[in-house]
């Protein structure tokens, strides 16, 4: 009895590894345009269905935004999320992009990921925690990439209104979304 | 003096001619954030939204806490849409913790969050139209709205705040009447909603008022990345619901609404005509809903994910509202990143109320759907 059980038990979950094997085929020739175009400059992290997540240097992420904008048809970003990896001394900036235009693409949603250095004092705007702005490329980041430099301290070079949006203009403490800011009492 | 004063806090003198006005934050007319316009005369030649002045941190909260006691927080930002906020949360986590969610949580999850696109919406077409000064419009709608929160408490027990979205399901099961009662009263609030056209949306002084102001097109609703009813009255076809169907609304038929001419006045008709929608994916959901069942997984005590990440989003009152989860096999979320409807669609007011007159500031600010203490977070 228990013999079988464990046999039917194998023959149920082998197909199953099989499946989370085999990339899912839209994404999967979708990401293969990006590694044709920029070879070992992208590294493409995962493909899920839906998902595909593009990691890049910061010197590459305007040529590859340029490209997937001109020639894959995202035309918007949905979000900019700042991720801060202390151990790494680096600050991840991932944009979440999307597409209006193109029906194929209505699914998708595309992480580009790159990497800023990271101070232990930052000094925000004035240290080497610096990107290239993706403002000129996709006009909607224009207030997301505002709120990761307050949050973060990552400066956006060539982004025109490197202002504060949701701190109070009086802010001289951490930028807040860094793990060494702790919250009182936590 | 004013060389002291950090940026932001300074009020520059341009020239005699160009006067700044504060607009906010704890003017009604602009919820509760700031507009920073300078007028000449009666135009507005610049906007500068000031948000956060509601600023709660909920991001950083989140880091905090765990998977499960991140959800009575992570709704506050907007309590009248709570079930839809939550919504993609729960979704992110279920995906990361590997949950599958019963078919009647499925359906009943559906039916919280349509309902509380009325709450929503209702409580924001009373504030659209009583800076509009159409009292009665402020009065029909908060009156309305009562038959949702009634269904929204029989369901869940609370008025506004829910906390009804669990990973892996709902809190609590419907009561036994529920599934009557519910249609009864959506039927009525369904002929309650057609009146509003001939008080409101086919009166010709409020058509005056808010035909060809702040008027957004197709290809800048487009580069301007906007979402939700704002870019739908622009006449961009895009509904996650539709485009990316989430639990079951690939298994109902969900029309989606678009306009052409991107103005003050299909901004506000978009949403209206959501709800109307709305009643038909209800009464959909009640039909197809099974009968008895579970309706939610049980969970272990903080439970872990893995080194992974989830992106998910759903159709909120106010548009997109998608949730970017980073794990790092821990009971707590690495970093919750809320993309929200109202942050994303700030950016139309520099670029909408540039021009306009400031007589109709408050026609094209509340068309846009928009919610401070969400932009906020």
């Amino acid at each position: 009895m228990s013999d079988s059980d464990t046999s039917i038990q194998e023959t149920e979950t082998k197909p199953v590894v099989e499946n989370q094997q085999e990339l899912p085929k839209f994404e999967k020739d979708h990401s293969d345009k990006i590694t044709a175009k920029f070879g070992s400059k992208s590294e493409i992290a995962f493909v899920k269905p839906d998902r595909i997540r593009v990691n890049v240097k910061k010197e590459d992420i305007l040529d590859v935004a340029s490209f997937l904008r001109d020639e894959l048809n995202y035309d918007h970003a949905e979000s900019v999320t700042g991720v801060d990896f202390p151990a790494d001394k680096e600050i991840e900036v991932v944009y979440h992009l999307g597409s209006y235009t193109d029906p194929q693409l209505s699914r998708q949603v595309l992480s580009l990921a790159t990497r800023a250095p990271r101070e232990d004092n930052p000094n925000p705007g004035n240290d080497s925690t610096k990107l290239p702005s993706l403002r000129d490329i996709f006009y909607s980041v224009e207030f997301h990439e505002r709120e990761c430099f307050e949050m973060l301290g990552v400066f956006f070079e060539g982004h025109p209104d490197n202002r504060r949006l949701l701190l109070p203009e009086d802010w001289a403490d951490l930028p807040p979304l860094r793990k060494d800011f702790a919250i009182k009492g936590r | 003096m004013t060389a002291r004063l950090p940026p932001g806090l300074q009020l520059e003198k341009v020239d005699d001619r160009i006067m700044t006005l504060n607009v906010g934050p704890q003017h009604p007319g602009s919820g509760h954030m700031r507009l920073i316009i300078k007028v000449d005369g009666d135009y507005i030649v610049s906007c500068d939204p000031d948000p956060g002045y509601v600023h709660r941190g909920e991001e950083k909260m989140a880091e905090y806490r765990n998977y499960i006691t991140n959800i009575p927080h992570l709704e506050r930002p907007v309590i009248h849409d709570s079930c839809n906020i939550l919504y993609p949360y729960c979704l992110g986590v279920e995906e990361l913790l590997g949950l599958e969610v019963p078919e009647r949580a499925k359906y009943v999850r559906v039916i919280a969050s349509e309902l509380n696109r009325f709450t929503y919406t209702l409580y924001w077409l009373g504030i659209y139209g009583i800076f509009l000064g159409h009292s009665t419009m402020f009065m029909w709608p908060m009156g309305d709205r009562e038959f949702a929160i009634d269904l929204l408490e029989k369901l869940t027990g609370a008025r506004v705040t829910h906390s009804y979205f669990v990973p892996g399901g709902v809190r609590n099961d419907a009561p036994a009447n529920f599934e009557d009662v519910c249609l009864r009263q959506i039927n009525y609030l369904e002929k309650r909603l057609k009146t509003y056209a001939d008080i409101f949306y086919d009166n010709p002084i409020l058509i005056a008022r808010t035909e060809k102001t702040g008027v957004l097109s197709r290809e800048d609703a487009i580069r301007l990345g906007t979402t939700g009813t704002v870019l739908r009255a622009s006449g961009v076809d895009y509904d996650v619901r539709t485009k990316e169907p989430y639990d079951v609304y690939d298994e109902l038929d969900v029309h989606t609404n678009v306009l052409k001419n991107g103005d003050s006045y299909d901004r506000s008709k978009t949403p209206w005509l959501d709800m109307l929608e709305s009643c038909n994916i209800i009464r959909q959901a009640l039909e197809k809903m099974p009968k008895s069942g579970s309706v939610r997984v049980k969970l272990k005590p903080n439970p872990k994910g893995g080194n992974d990440e989830v992106y998910k989003r759903v159709e909120s009152g106010r548009g997109s509202l998608g949730v970017y989860i980073v794990s790092r096999s821990k009971p707590e979320p690495y970093r919750v990143k809320l993309s929200v409807g109202s942050f994303r669609n700030l950016i139309c007011m520099p670029y909408l109320l540039k021009g306009e007159k400031l007589g109709n500031m408050p026609a094209v600010y509340w068309s846009l759907n928009y919610w401070p203490v969400e932009a906020d977070r």
